[in-house]
């Protein structure tokens, strides 16, 4: 052949890769398939701190994007036949696999907090997921940011109104805006939207979608937006911006700004989410951890998910990814400033008088998406793109319904409860 | 002569490889995007091209492959002519010249990040001059022109070494003798660029041309991390469809749009360049 | 700065001294051209090393130096992580497998496309551009659910084959363009002087390309390289570096995304420096 030598060197290499091909399968290797504790140090953690305690076998911890995550989870549930024996992810990703896990009431959620073992059900009698950490979104502020608060505006207690006013006086002072929002690409800047400007301005998430209320609330965000650093769109994580110093204040979810605490401690505060007329709106982070029905090996999953739960590796967990425990423990007193300041606010937060939690949406199935499509779409077209508000609070209205009614979905808080599917006014 | 079959069975390989790897997934995600629920219907296009963010992604896509790729073909033709007229250290400049080859999109996107974010390298270069006084925002969002000169300048960087090889490569193979004799007739190294080398150069420009044309329509990593949402772009728009909003009818969709003005590029040029000699066996 | 010298590019030399200077003067205009071209090019890389060798409060800091402070903490981060060594493994050989299978299924391929006139012929062209015009993480849905059943999944061969998909219209291309530059009229003449058609092709044809066929296997290696979607989906225990750090580079802290970034980066360089001779050798040819 003319390629002779070529052509050799590549049956070798075939011969080499079939060798090194499938690596044979350690019978108590057991793949742990996240989306969460992605960066690399906290991945790091998690093998290292919390899964290296686990005596049912070894645990081969793997964080992906959403992209190959839901790929690899939808594939082997097509080819009804798979390597991954536990998932872990937001409760949002997770409700369209609704049909692909096991049903979980052989564990024992007790210890767990009730309201998030009934999220885990994602509308059904069965328990798809069990809960895995929580965490909520907190402000966070440079310490240089307090000599601009308002006048008489308690940072503890502050209002969305007092923000843009803070917010106003720092881009005076400074000459660039100095909060940050977290609307880049992988950002959570729907539940922001969601889950404390909605619920702080019209006490509702999905009924009260395009009331006066929720005009009056976009234009108040278009101010807030005008004392917002440019950049925001390309924020995902603040805890970066806040460290280079290019914005001062900031919300987004404890994780998600852990390491500005850590690596500063003495520079940031973290405090409260601002209230509205209608309260102080705030949501829960919650991930959860579930068991495909195609697991290699179900009771030994169902033993790893029942190690996560024990509050020794739910502290460890604490440690290495920010979120916190779903059952209830005793915190020791060495845990890092990130915890301890976030700690501090959540307490502040959920004990304000104020205060009007609201719930992850259930029963979305693989709408799930959508929904929250709507809030970043409606967030971009009013904010950034200035479209008109009623204009777009009508589009965004009619496809939130479409998909509430397609799904289904009873209204959640801090909607009243509602036979049927929720209703969008 | 061993007669018709040759061709056919030189193809056979790639075609039987093509078949079992890229159409057999390709014709299923296809399949996709003219289905819901089982039923055949447009309506994950209907869809797709009624969201608010198509025009802009069908375009910026469009737009952002025809600035770059033009002027990544003359920055190519450039570095070629250069090095060819060189002659020690030749190696190492061609060398330098390809290394954004070795570096994928997303390392490219947090390169360019570094540099032109608020306290990045550009804003400290201009303060060590003295320029600057304190960092100025120059990824904001409402510079749509400065978003697009970041992402045009960092695909401008990252992929033009593709184009300069395969020039290079093509030039290697025009002989010398065809340059010589433009020269003896008194001919300009512009003339002789225009009229000797471009011509012969035909079928590397046309490969050129094309695939980097079909990447320029695939850029997201670049724009992702420069822009974030404010510049969407097809391909961004398919993985937010099949990832976040996870529907992968419109997913489907987006990605047969992609390759449809892929297609109809590559035509364009298989017509322009088409070479009058290739058809010789 | 960066280590770029200015670089002399000879000049013929004349007899009178007026042509001289001209030529002087153009030496160093291309001298410093190419000076810029290159800074061009380096500048960027300069300081993403930069910032993998400085602390973390540097990397966010401002203003920014440019020069290192030789930090090692973050490049030791990854270096010291558990199963880089064995990612480094996986990834050279799910390239050096797909560099030789993307030749020698492409390189006839673009012989036939380039030297014979039959049906169908710009229909496999476009085939083959297709590869790259359909957006890969749709495909690797339909892909892995293949792998899973037939056996495929988790293996360095089957991502081998994904990256040889992607890297088939380099291959073909690049190939063919090159069989196109090689007159014709050399290969007849072997015919006549008695030369079968392979003869002809191994004795004539392939010694003038096969720097261009080294060019196109070294693109195959790149694009295996960087891949990072298929490899994330694909492999489990067989990750390739670039799945095994990049696909979390994008959300950890700035000072390990640049850590992370060199040390993709750097493999590429110094394997590019390695066979630079074959990515550019053909300028022998040109000589002939």
């Amino acid at each position: 052949m003319r390629r002779h030598t070529t052509t050799t060197s590549a049956l070798a290499l075939l011969a080499f890769a079939a060798t090194s091909g499938p690596a044979p399968a350690s019978a108590q290797e057991l793949l742990f398939w996240s989306t969460q504790a992605r960066p690399v140090e906290e991945a790091q953690g998690m093998r290292e701190e919390v899964l290296s305690g686990f005596e049912g076998g070894s645990v081969d911890y793997q964080p992906q994007d959403a992209g190959p995550f839901i790929t690899r989870l939808r594939a082997e549930t097509e080819a009804d036949q798979g390597t991954i024996a536990v998932v872990g992810a937001l409760h949002g990703e997770l409700t369209a696999f609704a049909e692909a896990f096991m049903d979980l009431s052989a564990v024992d959620v007790s210890a767990a907090s009730p309201a998030l073992v009934e999220l885990g059900r994602l509308g059904t009698d069965e328990q798809r997921y069990v809960p895995w950490m929580q965490a909520t979104y907190l402000m966070a502020a440079n310490r240089a940011a307090l000599e601009h608060l308002p006048e008489g505006a308690d940072v503890n207690a502050l209002t969305w109104d007092e923000l843009i006013a803070w917010g106003r006086n720092m881009a005076d002072a400074t000459g660039s805006p100095k909060i940050g929002l977290p609307a880049g690409p992988q950002g959570l800047r729907h539940r922001v939207v969601q889950g404390y400007l909605y619920p702080s301005f019209t006490d509702s998430m999905v009924t009260r979608f395009r009331s006066d209320d929720a005009v009056a609330m976009w234009e108040t965000v278009r101010e807030l937006w005008e004392v917002t650093h440019p950049r925001s769109t390309s924020y995902n994580f603040m805890q970066e911006p806040l460290l280079a110093d290019e914005v001062w204040v900031a919300i987004d979810h404890t994780a998600r700004l852990a390491d500005a605490f850590n690596q500063r401690p003495d520079d940031f505060i973290a405090f409260p989410a601002p209230a509205g007329p209608t309260g102080r709106g705030f949501m829960p982070v919650v991930a959860g951890i579930a068991v495909p029905e195609t697991a290699p090996d179900p009771e030994a999953s169902l033993a790893l998910l029942r190690y996560m739960l024990e509050p020794e590796t739910q502290i460890a967990t604490l440690r290495a990814t920010n979120f916190f425990p779903v059952v209830d423990v005793e915190l020791p007193d060495d845990m890092p400033p990130s915890v301890r300041a976030a700690g501090a606010a959540i307490a502040l937060q959920s004990g304000a008088p104020d205060a009007n939690p609201g719930l992850l949406p259930v029963g979305l199935g693989d709408l799930g998406g959508q929904f929250n499509q709507v809030y970043v779409d409606t967030f971009e077209r009013i904010v950034l793109a200035g479209q008109p508000i009623e204009q777009v609070l009508d589009d965004g209205a009619a496809e939130l319904r479409r998909i509430v009614t397609e799904a289904g979905a009873p209204c959640w808080a801090p909607d009243a409860p509602s036979e049927g599917p929720c209703p969008v006014e | 002569m061993p007669s018709r079959a040759l061709p056919y069975l030189l193809l056979a390989p790639a075609a039987l490889f093509l078949a079992a790897f890229f159409v057999y997934p390709a014709v299923q995600v296809a399949l996709i995007a003219f289905t819901r629920g089982d039923e055949p219907t447009l309506a994950n296009f209907a869809r797709m091209a009624g969201h608010w963010k198509f025009d802009a992604a069908l375009w910026n896509t469009i737009l952002l492959a025809a600035v770059v790729v033009p002027l990544q073909l003359a920055l190519a033709l450039f570095m070629g002519q250069i090095v060819t007229r060189m002659g020690r250290g030749r190696d190492l400049v061609l060398y330098v010249f390809t290394i954004p080859l070795g570096i994928s999109d997303l390392a490219a996107g947090i390169i360019w990040l570094a540099i032109l974010e608020q306290n990045g390298f550009l804003n400290s270069f201009l303060y060590h001059l003295g320029l600057l006084e304190s960092p100025v925002a120059r990824l904001s969002y409402q510079n749509t022109l400065g978003l697009f000169v970041a992402v045009a300048l960092a695909e401008i960087w990252r992929a033009t070494a593709i184009m300069l090889v395969i020039l290079v490569a093509g030039m290697g193979l025009i002989p010398k003798e065809y340059d010589e004799a433009a020269q003896v007739f008194g001919a300009s190294p512009w003339q002789r660029f225009v009229k000797v080398t471009l011509p012969l150069l035909r079928p590397s420009l046309q490969t050129a041309l094309i695939l980097r044309t079909i990447l320029a329509f695939e850029v997201f990593a670049v724009v992702a991390a420069l822009a974030g949402t404010s510049m969407p772009m097809l391909m961004g728009e398919t993985y937010a469809w099949e990832f976040q909003l996870q529907d992968r009818g419109v997913a489907a969709s987006y990605a047969l749009v992609i390759l449809g003005i892929s297609i109809a590029s590559t035509l364009v040029f298989l017509w322009w360049l088409r070479s009058p000699k290739e058809a010789r066996a | 700065m960066t280590a770029t010298r200015p670089l002399r590019a000879p000049v013929a030399s004349y007899d009178t001294t007026r042509a001289l200077e001209l030529a002087t003067a153009r030496r160093w205009l291309t001298a410093a051209v190419v000076t810029i071209l290159c800074l061009w090019v380096l500048v960027p890389i300069w300081l993403v090393l930069v910032n993998a060798l400085s602390t973390p409060a540097e990397v966010s800091g401002w203003p920014k130096s440019f020069l290192p402070s030789f930090a090692t903490d973050s490049l030791a981060f990854f270096i010291g992580f558990r199963g880089v060594a064995d990612a480094l493994l996986n990834s050279v050989t799910v390239a050096a497998i797909t560099m030789v299978l993307s030749i020698a299924i492409g390189a006839p391929a673009g012989y036939a496309l380039a030297r014979f006139d039959f049906a169908g012929k710009n229909a496999f062209r476009i085939l083959v551009l297709m590869t790259r015009a359909f957006p890969l993480p749709l495909l690797a849905l339909p892909l892995a659910v293949a792998y899973i059943q037939v056996g495929l999944d988790d293996t360095i061969l089957g991502l081998a084959f994904v990256h040889t998909m992607l890297a088939m219209p380099f291959a073909v291309l690049i190939t063919a363009s090159l069989f196109m530059g090689v007159p014709v009229e050399l290969e007849e003449a072997a015919w006549t002087l008695g030369c079968t058609r392979l003869q002809a092709f191994v004795k004539v044809v392939l010694p003038l390309v096969s720097p261009g066929i080294a060019a196109s296997a070294v693109f195959a290696f790149v694009v295996s390289w960087n891949e990072v979607f298929a490899a994330a989906v694909l492999t489990i225990e067989n990750r390739t570096l670039t799945a095994f750090l990049l696909q979390s580079l994008n959300v950890s802290p700035l000072h390990l995304k640049f850590a992370g970034a060199a040390v993709l980066v750097l493999p590429a360089l110094l394997f590019l420096f390695a066979v630079r001779k074959y990515l550019f050798a053909m300028w022998g040819i040109a000589n002939r």
